[in-house]
């Protein structure tokens, strides 16, 4: 599943997603935000923002992707996002399909751990 | 009304339209490519947008390619019904309600709580049509699937012609109406052609059916007006009522209004337009 560590489900669990690959989610189209992962190594996250919705929403865009980064234990990427005036619950959507395209688990969600971050 | 679950700006605006339903689809709408971004959007527009009253369905793929994975991401957002595609046998029902109660389980949401709602689109499907509907007590409801259906039996839609689907329509009707759940018609896909549309929903409101799927917010109105009572159907359907109501209170059997027996189908027909026009927002509570 890609996924290296974690605790038992259900008690708060930071997952860890192990990146293998160059990962994209998302389109150009208005209220939408598309979505680059660049696994590079380390433990950095690096977080590059093109929003039409800078001003007002830049940082809360950028918050949500690291939260969303850190909630699925994700480290050592880079992140390309070119947004649209997508909402937070786009923003999620979107960088969760792409660290799972990412770590080569397209799609097989753990709604479990992800919904419990909403909570 | 039927919308594509790969797009962030429908599933945002989809209730601002009117609907009765709105159904999120991951299945033909959505390219092979992007399943896995679509059952993502939808699950959290499921979990982010407040839709009201409006009922929420999504369609899955089918359960031997992605729909498990599709009602584990759905049922646990919270969705009301799933539909499933091209359902040809009693078994497709009763496979999928055994993930949708696996997934309800492992949630922790109420068992059965989560409707079915069966797209009928081979000949094979047509037949099976009541094994279907009664396949589980999570059906709510069957609909027609025109498009498969007609590719299925080697011809194509031919718009106007109200023969072509009769024989669908009937086995669909009866069967929803046997089984007890509602029977939706297919959609009409030439959008611009808005008199053929409107001719169309008087066509299946007329056979019996409970409404048609759009795929356009343009068609919304339309079907609502033609299933809106007129002044004078309410009218007559309010004196019905009215007479079944006093008849019971003085314990009376058969009844007459305005000159002509009323019955029991009577009562339940009136109860209908009733039901109708409040629901299209023609009278009140204060108007009974």
């Amino acid at each position: 599943m890609g996924r290296t560590g974690g605790r038992a489900p259900g008690i708060g669990v930071i997952l860890s997603m192990e990146l293998k690959q160059q990962a994209v989610a998302g389109t150009a189209e208005s209220s939408d935000i598309m979505v680059t992962i660049d696994p590079v190594g380390g433990d950095a996250v690096e977080i590059s923002l093109d929003s039409s919705v800078e001003k007002a929403f830049g940082d809360r865009i950028r918050e949500v992707i690291a939260e969303t980064l850190k909630n699925l234990g994700v480290t050592g990427v880079k992140v390309t996002a070119v947004d649209k005036g997508a909402l937070d619950c786009t923003v999620q959507a979107r960088t969760i399909a792409a660290v799972y395209r990412a770590a080569g688990t397209a799609g097989e969600f753990d709604w479990k751990e992800i919904d419990a971050w909403n909570a | 009304m039927f919308m594509p679950g790969a797009n962030p700006a429908m599933l945002r605006d989809a209730g601002l339209y009117g609907a009765d339903s709105l159904m999120f689809d991951l299945e033909d709408a959505v390219s092979i490519t992007e399943k896995d971004t679509a059952r993502a959007l939808v699950h959290f527009a499921l979990k982010t947008f407040d839709y009201g009253d409006t009922e929420t369905i999504v369609r899955i793929n089918d359960l031997n390619t992605v729909g498990k994975l599709d009602i584990d991401a759905v049922v646990r957002a919270g969705v009301d019904v799933v539909r499933l595609p091209k359902t040809e046998t009693a078994q497709d029902v009763i496979d999928a309600d055994e993930v949708i109660t696996e997934v309800e389980k492992a949630c922790g949401r109420e068992v059965g709580s989560t409707g079915i709602f069966a797209a009928i689109e081979s000949a094979e499907g047509v037949l099976n049509a009541l094994s279907i509907a009664t396949a589980s007590p999570r059906v709510r409801g069957i609909a027609l699937g025109a498009e498969d259906y007609v590719t299925n039996l080697k011809t194509q839609r031919a718009y106007g012609d109200n023969m072509q689907l009769y024989f669908a329509r009937e086995m669909i009707l009866h069967a929803a109406r046997t089984a007890g759940v509602a029977a939706v018609d297919t959609v009409y896909s030439d959008v611009d052609n808005m008199d053929g549309f409107r001719a169309e929903v008087e066509h299946i409101k007329t056979l019996g059916f409970d409404g048609k799927s759009v795929i356009n917010p343009r068609q919304i109105p339309v079907v609502n007006d033609v299933y809106a009572p007129t002044e004078k159907e309410i009218q007559k359907a309010k004196e019905i009522v009215w007479a079944a109501r006093e008849a019971e209170e003085k314990g009376l059997g058969v009844i007459s209004v305005r000159g002509k027996m009323v019955d029991k189908p009577v009562i339940a027909r009136a109860e209908r337009t009733i039901m109708l026009a409040k629901v299209s927002g023609l009278i009140g509570e204060e108007d009974l």
